[in-house]
């Protein structure tokens, strides 16, 4: 049974910096890392290797001692070259030094016809578990649990996203077992949905063992959030599970080779990026080598990830486990004369508010970092309803968690929201809160309590 | 600019940590962000980017909203000036005897509303809000022709300490601040702010013969004792002065009255303004006017006397309707937050004024009261609406 939904509430952010569909010629990252914070649900990391070892991808070098069958493994071969330590030997980062030609720890074809516990603990000692995801919560999954349905979305509508088709060219094999295999682990549905404005891709078109859903309208209509509202939405008790497009692969590379590939194709976008294209490289891979000549510039936001839920990296900082995406934007540290109240045709804006005239620019907008004004209580009302296309009054439950109201909370939805889900909140805000720290914030009170 | 930036940059470490200014520092950053847009960029993690529009552009729309009112308030003064005193007034005349009028209690409003803030912002260390922008302007218009500016000057600062500072400053306020500063001078000092002779600035001159003071509201209620049609006794006030209360007359505002408060036609270019640029709501605006009429026409059927009787578009005309209606009902923060809620807000204000008009002869002007009411009310109405919200949810969850 197909759904389609059609939303209207959101905003598309139409930027400087897309990227064509095509590969570019760049120089291979040469070390890849692995970061504890980019998985939130991480309690007591456990490093498994020592600087110096030698590993393959597919070894684990990381786990979770508060969910020990997950593993977390090397996404390629090659020598463990740094160990990075925080305040109070706090992990930060995991650092592979990579072979010109990556090896693999070889696991074996898995035979998905297996009973569900073998299936499981197999999976999540491979090294691709981590692209299991729980809602709620937006965690890693916990390997133990039965969740009621599993979504895959087909399409990212985020700022400058990449096309989802054109990074999984090859893939479709591999993308049919992933989900074959995953629609082994629920005693539901998996549901794939994809962008109901274009014609289905080739690779989803096909598709068995996954009910296909259509969603069209503008961001965040790609979230696997807001798709999870529409289709069967969660509440209290309820655990369902999301995986990335590029994590199916992976689960399906998995499946029929018996090996942890951590390649991947990532998209190079921003207004500052001279090449802008599409990059085979690996997880975590080191920035540097993809930002040609803006690696030398000043005053460049070089972020991991899109431009709404991304994370600001150095020069030569690396990509999280699950983005796909390098963007590279101005900083925006300057003062502008009257700034609050000069007209512009130019500037970015979801408001029409006096001088605010971007509303009929048709174009792309270039963008930087400058929050345009100082943080403020909550006054303006109305408008994060207009980008929150889901039955939440966005309002009410951020200030349930600013008061730490726990059955607020619980009531008003935060079971169905992680952060990415109030990115947009967070752009629109003319009180310019920080929505995303603070909806996790949310969540940990609840996880932890 | 590089020399005003300089002249903050030279000034800065004063207000640093440390500094010999330490404590004022949320006044130097203040005034510096209303010079300068900050230089502040998005933090790490989350949106790397921000919306262009944040709340000082905002609070500046509604200001610019009711400059239209504010003009012709000014004009409206000097032109009521001088037909109650028998005179012959040039556009110029007009202009310049209104602004006189005016101006000190604007001024008056504006210097004591900010002064009371700062002190708030530096005793509380917290930044410096953008709201009082909005306030300061409201309490000006909402006020009669002429008052003594120790009365604005003592409502402004009950208004913003008792009305907004001590629930928390700047969007945690319950009632609207403007209104609270009217409510607290018809309470305290109703002599200046009530009656039939105040909405007219004589000036030192004496009013002619036949002239009089009466608000179109109080001529309507009176017919409703002596028994005269109220459109009659409206369309003949002051005739035999060249005035009148005609439906046009108080459509476009020529008519005694509160500063801002007289002209529809300029609380509707206000609304305009709000509604195109997205800052107001338009269903509180419609609710209002909706209500208001709906309310007339309950009050037509009923017809026991002939203030009831009175053709039901009259009340959105008269009185300070639409101008409650347009800028105080819409204040997001003291209005319903929920898009249902601001829907039953709107009309129920709309409603109340009416029924407060008509039925009350102690409060001839019913839209301060009942926005202050709805105010109070509107978290009660937002409840409700929380509450299906989270109903729907819990039921999605049985099924």
């Amino acid at each position: 049974m197909t759904k389609i939904v059609k939303l209207k509430k959101g905003f598309d952010l139409k930027l400087v910096g897309k990227a064509p569909l095509e590969f570019l010629q760049v120089a291979a990252a040469t070390t890849f890392a692995i970061k504890p914070s980019d998985f939130p649900g991480i309690q007591r990391p456990k490093v498994l290797v020592n600087e110096g070892d030698t590993v393959k991808a597919g070894t684990p070098i990381l786990m979770d001692k508060a969910m020990d069958q997950v593993i977390y493994a090397s996404p390629v071969s090659g020598e463990i070259v740094e160990i990075k330590r925080g305040d109070k030997r706090k992990l930060l980062e995991i650092k592979i030094l990579a072979d010109t030609t990556v090896t693999h720890e070889k696991f074996g074809a898995l035979d998905i016809e297996q009973d569900r516990a073998t299936l499981v603990e197999k999976l999540a000692a491979s090294g691709v578990w981590p692209n299991v995801i729980q809602r709620p919560y937006g965690i890693v999954a916990n390997p133990a649990d039965n969740p009621k349905a599993i979504f895959v979305s087909g399409f990212d509508t985020h700022p400058l996203a990449p096309e989802v088709p054109f990074l999984l060219q090859g893939d479709e094999r591999y993308f049919q077992a992933g989900i074959d295999a995953l629609a082994k682990l629920t005693t539901g549905k998996v549901h794939l949905n994809v962008d109901g404005s274009k014609a289905v891709p080739a690779i989803f078109s096909g598709i068995k063992n996954a009910q296909i859903n259509q969603f069209s309208g503008p961001h965040p209509a790609g979230n696997v959030g807001t798709q999870i509202h529409h289709i069967d939405p969660i509440n209290k008790g309820d655990i369902a599970w999301t995986v990335a497009p590029y994590g199916v692969v992976q689960i399906g590379k998995f499946v029929l080779e018996g090996i942890y590939d951590a390649s991947k194709v990532i998209v190079l976008t921003g207004s500052e990026l001279a090449q802008k294209g599409y990059v085979k490289t690996y997880t975590g891979a080191n920035v540097s080598n993809f930002l040609g000549d803006s690696s030398q510039a000043e005053n460049l936001r070089i972020i991991a990830g899109n431009i709404l839920t991304g994370e600001k990296v150095d020069a030569q900082g690396y990509l999280g486990f699950y983005h796909n995406q390098v963007t590279v934007i101005p900083e925006g540290k300057y003062e502008e004369f009257l700034g609050w109240l000069k007209p512009s045709a130019t500037k970015l804006s979801f408001h029409k508010a006096i001088g605010m005239f971007s509303f009929l620019k048709s174009g792309e907008f270039k963008v930087d970092t400058n929050t345009h004004g100082e943080e403020r209580p909550f006054v303006v009302t109305g408008v994060f309803e207009k980008v929150m296309p889901m039955d939440i009054l966005p309002t009410y439950l951020f200030k349930a968690i600013v008061t730490e109201d726990f059955d607020e909370m619980e009531e008003l939805g935060l079971y169905e929201v992680i952060e990415e889900d109030v990115a947009l909140c967070e752009f629109v805000d003319p009180s310019k809160n920080e929505l995303q720290e603070l909806v996790r914030h949310g969540i940990e009170l609840l996880m932890y309590n | 600019m590089k020399l005003l930036q300089n002249l903050f940059d030279g000034m800065k470490p004063n207000f640093e940590k440390g500094g010999k200014w330490e404590k004022f520092h949320t006044l130097y950053e203040g005034h510096r962000t209303i010079a300068f847009a900050p230089d502040l960029v998005t933090k790490s993690k989350g949106a790397q980017i921000k919306d262009a529009t944040d709340l000082k552009r905002v609070m500046i729309t509604v200001v610019i909203a009711m400059i239209p009112a504010l003009l012709f308030g000014i004009l409206n003064i000097g032109h009521q000036h001088f037909i109650a005193t028998g005179g012959e007034g040039t556009f110029l005349d007009k202009a310049i005897f209104g602004a006189l009028t005016v101006l000190p209690t604007l001024i008056v409003s504006y210097a004591v509303g900010l002064a009371t803030e700062f002190t708030f912002c530096v005793i509380r260390n917290h930044p410096i809000s953008e709201g009082y922008l909005v306030t300061g302007m409201l309490i000006a218009l909402v006020m009669p022709p002429f008052i003594p500016l120790w009365q604005v000057a003592l409502a402004t600062v009950f208004a913003v300490v008792i009305g907004k500072e001590v629930f928390g400053g700047t969007g945690m306020n319950i009632l609207n601040v403007a209104m609270t500063a009217r409510a607290f001078l018809y309470f305290a000092y109703p002599a200046q702010i009530s009656g039939d002779l105040v909405w007219t600035y004589l000036g030192d001159k004496a009013a002619v013969d036949g002239f009089s003071g009466a608000t179109a509201l109080a001529v309507a209620y009176n017919s409703s004792i002596d028994g005269t049609p109220v459109v009659e006794a409206l369309t003949s006030h002051n005739a035999a002065i060249g005035a009148d209360y005609s439906f046009m007359s108080m459509f476009m505002g020529w008519i005694p009255g509160s500063i801002g408060e007289t002209s529809t036609l300029m609380a509707l270019i206000g609304a305009v303004i709000l509604v195109a640029t997205g800052v107001a709501s338009w269903k509180i605006i419609v609710g209002g006017f909706s209500g208001a009429y709906a309310m007339g026409l309950v009050m037509n059927a009923l017809q026991v006397n002939e203030f009831m009787a009175m053709p039901a578009h009259y009340h959105l005309v008269m009185g300070g309707l639409a101008f409650g209606v347009v800028f105080m009902a819409t204040d997001p923060v003291s209005a319903a937050q929920t898009e249902l809620g601001k829907w039953i807000y709107g009309i129920l204000i709309g409603v109340l004024t009416v029924i407060i008009r008509v039925t009350n002869p102690a409060y001839p002007e019913g839209i301060m009261l009942a926005v202050l009411f709805m105010n109070v009310v509107a978290p009660l109405i937002d409840h409700y609406v929380v509450k299906a919200n989270k109903t729907r949810r819990l039921q999605r969850a049985t099924i």
